[in-house]
């Protein structure tokens, strides 16, 4: 592994724990602070000025912002398996925290999550598009 | 309604993600993470139209799976939603031109099922 794949790998996996992490904290936020129902399209704005969906907003918009950072150099095809380690975390979190119950059939799903995100992760590289070839590409 | 907003929220989603990679490829890497650098880069991407369209694309999704979870379970909304896993891959096959090795196939396919047998 030469320098600068090490170094893009690295940076990968760094910025993809804050997608991730930003992910699963701003959907727990946003859906504590949910009401049970949206009757009107005005309700859809005025959620937004609670302070526990504020949070989950805040928290979607740090996720957006470094899952942009991280496709500026990861292939969408590596970005999409690789995050989705998320559902497993939320699964995970629910047990540990709210001591809720994992069914068989959701230990299952957890364990072809973990191994779709090993498969991925570790399989290949995290940019596989030759650089001049990139959409659009005026550098 | 349901299948009405998850055919809102599977466009949606496909297409502001597949801009979004489109539109970050074409920035480039970014290398700077100081705040400063940050809000020049700020203004560089709201000049990218691709990434302003995939922001429209992804609050549009955004509003609709609000909807969708006040009429479906969660446990409805989360599988029917990750074939947009099986639609960006093959996207990001054929439109952004990676390399999707049957070793990345392999492992999408894993994630989708795990999905769908997690949340369901």
């Amino acid at each position: 592994m030469t320098n600068e794949t090490a170094r893009l790998r690295w940076k990968t996996w760094a910025c993809a724990a804050v997608v991730v992490a930003s992910n699963v904290c701003g959907n727990y936020f946003l859906k504590s602070g949910m009401p049970a129902e949206l009757a009107t399209p005005l309700d859809y704005i005025t959620v937004l000025f609670r302070p526990t969906v504020t949070l989950g907003v805040l928290l979607l918009i740090l996720w957006l912002a470094s899952r942009m950072a991280l496709l500026s150099w990861a292939d969408l095809s590596y970005v999409l398996p690789v995050t989705s380690i998320g559902y497993v975390m939320v699964a995970v979190a629910g047990k540990v925290f709210l001591h809720e119950h994992i069914s068989n059939k959701r230990w299952t799903g957890i364990v072809l999550i973990m191994m779709g995100v090993a498969l991925v992760s570790s399989g290949t590289a995290p940019q596989t598009y030759a650089r001049d070839s990139a959409p659009g590409a005026d550098r | 309604m349901k299948w009405a907003l998850i055919g809102v929220i599977v466009a949606a989603t496909t297409v502001g993600e597949v801009l979004q990679a489109m539109g970050m490829r074409r920035h480039g890497e970014i290398r700077d993470f100081r705040p400063g650098a940050i809000g020049r880069l700020l203004s560089v991407l709201a000049r990218n139209w691709m990434v302003v369209a995939s922001v429209v694309a992804m609050a549009v999704s955004f509003f609709a799976y609000l909807g969708l979870l006040t009429v479906a379970e969660l446990s409805f909304a989360v599988p029917a939603t990750a074939i947009t896993y099986v639609l960006e891959t093959a996207l990001a096959k054929y439109v952004l031109k990676e390399r999707v090795s049957w070793l990345r196939w392999a492992g999408a396919s894993l994630v989708i099922f795990g999905v769908a047998l997690v949340s369901a």
